[in-house]
């Protein structure tokens, strides 16, 4: 990497993060500090803008460098990633988004809260939703700060955590004083140029190829070293049994676990209809779609025009092949083209990270204000601050949480994380919330059961896998504790979850009302008295 | 102030096919006006007129208008959703515990797990396309003139 590429990158992420500030500061003067505006940026957005702010809350930094990388890397195996984090937009259209739109007010624990009016299950759903949010954040700023090391040559510690700080400052900027409308924006702002540099990239890839998708995998085949095993699964997942087990709890923990993730459901608050959501995640499928498509193209063009050693040159997990491609499609290094791609991809990365983080700050901070602070300070009926004040104060508090722990986890391989954040979504969120809107006799113990019934194994299967301890890339190499042989619990989690929440409704007390069920479920198929 | 109305303008198509966009804040309002002020724990409205408004979601629940649009909702959604779900899982299971059947070459570089792959990218693309089609044509009227009742309803019990 030369200075060139670094002036220019960072010259071209200035200037997204002075946009981003600017956004933030107009929607900053046009809040009316209420709890409507600032969890749900006055749920005014229409479906277009929806579905791109949703895309560009989802589609993470590890989907554009990471599962291209993987792809260039592993051939085809990268290739399912893509379609599970795809398929599960459907779980989310056809049994999430219009009727958590319809029965919520925020975040996911007012859906279960329709259906029970209990404290307990508003702190438990609560407390699940603040630790996904948290797992995937540090996830995002140890992810940050390899970028920077990676794209700008910082390879010191010191920079990589000015980075992860820097980035943490901006989010809780974004969250404290724009709140759901400038998140919304910047998400917006990211996603278009996140598709913006994918197509552009993917062009370039086609063009390169002639347009000929036989010649592309031919190459990408033939280079990776790998032969025609490259264009067919197994080459990272097909070593054992445990390895297969791994992938298929991953492949369950991305397709579930999507439905959970309190950041994705906060987005359809933003319209003002259950019918607007619906459209809006209609129109995320369509970005997403298109977008992991071009994943696929540009994962295995980085094979073919770098090689296997072109593709490890940087980074050995892959996530310097697509800078490393822009490089080679504009010229080569050192030319003006390749420098102008490199920089526009390390600057596009840059504003994947930002805006994903700041979406995620919001929904947690929205999960300890309005589920947890509000059911906690009325037990101990003390008059306190205003709930949007909790907020932006809980924002600050979890940003700061997440710095420090992405600077203890800087020197990890933390791509566990993502993975197991899903993991918790689907295994502590995804049943409660399905139980409370489908299920007639679902009770306040099923659904306490059923969210601790998933979080604590979840976490508990993590800490004893090989993630933690027993292997050489583990967090903690030294000692051996590791009792559960996947990496990924989802396997085991969330049917437990699911099992839990079965299992507490049928020991219950007393029957679920009936009249509750009533209200849910015509509320959420009709959208009556939704807000 | 101004640019956030130039952005409502921009949306106002959405708004002005959905007939509900404006209504129900009228009765609701009082609920949501103090939004900064005091934080409210519990979603739906159901400020004075406790067993009336349940009897009316119990009654709406029971009737034969709602009980049209649940079943057209689960009539769709039931079936799509094993079918998606059967089929990813048996994508996933088939790329880990078969990758010689997956590797099978059909024509040029193009094997069945690539064209598998793309199958669940159109897969995708039809569901999404077929759920929305079937939502608005079968479901989103009799969904509106439904919220009309209930809204209409609960209002004059909270009015006695």
């Amino acid at each position: 990497m030369t200075s060139e590429h670094q002036t220019l990158a960072l010259f071209l992420f200035s200037v997204f993060v002075a946009l981003t500030l600017a956004i933030t500061s107009w929607a900053s003067r046009s809040r009316h500090g209420t709890a409507e505006e600032f969890y749900a940026g006055g749920r005014l957005f229409s479906p277009l803008e929806n579905g791109f702010a949703i895309s560009g809350d989802y589609m993470s930094a590890a989907s554009f460098l990471g599962i291209s990388g993987l792809i260039a890397l592993y051939g085809y195996d990268g290739v399912l990633y893509s379609v599970g984090f795809l398929v599960a937009w459907l779980v989310v259209l056809l049994l999430v988004a219009e009727l958590v739109r319809n029965c919520g007010r925020f975040t996911l624990a007012d859906v279960v809260a329709a259906r029970m009016r209990a404290r307990r299950v508003r702190i438990a759903a609560g407390t699940s939703s603040v630790t996904v949010s948290v797992l995937y954040l540090v996830a995002q700023m140890v992810g940050a700060g390899s970028l920077v090391a990676l794209l700008l040559g910082a390879s010191g510690g010191a920079q990589r955590g000015w980075a992860m700080a820097g980035v943490g400052a901006l989010m809780v900027t974004y969250v404290v004083f724009g709140g759901m409308r400038a998140t919304t924006w910047i998400q917006i702002v990211k996603a278009v140029l996140l598709m913006g540099g994918a197509i552009t990239l993917t062009v370039l890839v086609l063009i390169r190829f002639h347009g000929n998708l036989n010649e592309l995998l031919n190459t990408a085949a033939e280079r990776s070293g790998h032969g025609g095993a490259f264009l067919g699964p197994g080459l990272r997942y097909g070593q054992d049994t445990v390895s297969r087990l791994d992938f298929i709890s991953l492949g369950l923990a991305l397709v579930l676990g999507t439905a959970g993730l309190p950041h994705i459901l906060s987005r359809f608050y933003t319209v003002p209809t259950a019918r607007a959501a619906r459209r809006s995640v209609v129109w995320a499928i369509g970005l997403i779609g298109s977008f992991y498509l071009m994943t696929i193209v540009l994962g295995f063009g980085a094979a073919a025009v770098l090689g296997s050693d072109g593709v490890r040159e940087g980074d050995a997990s892959g996530n310097s092949a697509l800078p490393y491609l822009s490089l080679a499609l504009g010229g080569g290094a050192g030319s003006t083209g390749g420098t102008i791609l490199f920089a526009i991809v390390a600057a596009v990365a840059f504003a994947t990270i930002l805006a994903v983080v700041a979406g995620i700050t919001l929904a947690s901070s929205a999960a300890v204000a309005h589920d947890l602070y509000t059911s906690l300070r009325r037990r101990h009926g003390r008059q306190g601050w205003s709930e949007v004040k909790v907020a932006r104060v809980s924002a600050v508090g979890i940003g700061a949480v997440a710095i420090a722990l992405a600077l203890l986890a800087r020197d990890q391989n933390v791509a566990f994380l993502v993975g197991l954040a899903f993991a918790v979504a689907a295994s502590a969120n995804l049943p409660v919330l399905l139980f409370s809107l489908f299920w007639r006799r679902f009770t306040e113990r099923g659904a306490v059961w059923s969210v601790y019934g998933g979080l604590v194994p979840a976490l508990l299967l993590v800490v004893f896998s090989p993630v933690v301890s027993g292997s050489e890339q583990a967090l903690v190499p030294s000692v051996d504790f590791h009792l559960f042989p996947l990496e990924n619990p989802g396997l085991v989690s969330i049917p437990l979850g699911f099992l839990f929440g079965w299992l507490g409704t049928v020991t219950s007390p007393s029957p679920a009302d009936p009249a509750r069920h009533a209200e849910t479920e015509v509320r959420a198929l009709t959208g009556a008295g939704a807000v | 102030m101004d640019k956030y109305d130039g952005s409502d303008a921009g949306s106002a198509p959405a708004s002005l096919e959905d007939p509900w966009y404006d209504v129900p804040v009228d009765h609701w309002g009082d609920w949501d006006g103090d939004a900064a002020g005091e934080p409210v724990a519990v979603p739906p409205p159901r400020a004075a007129p406790g067993d009336r408004t349940d009897e009316v979601y119990l009654a709406v629940q029971r009737s034969p208008e709602f009980r049209e649009v649940r079943s057209q909702y689960r009539r769709f959604v039931v079936p799509a959703a094993v079918a998606f779900l059967g089929w990813y899982l048996a994508y996933v299971i088939a790329a880990t515990a078969a990758p010689g059947l997956m590797a099978r070459q059909v024509a040029g570089a193009v094997n069945v797990a690539l064209l598998a792959g793309l199958g669940q990218f159109a897969t995708t693309f039809l569901l999404t396309w077929a759920y929305a089609r079937h939502a608005r044509l079968r479901r989103d009227q009799a969904a509106l003139d439904l919220r009309w009742d209930v809204t209409m309803q609960t209002r004059r019990d909270s009015n006695l």
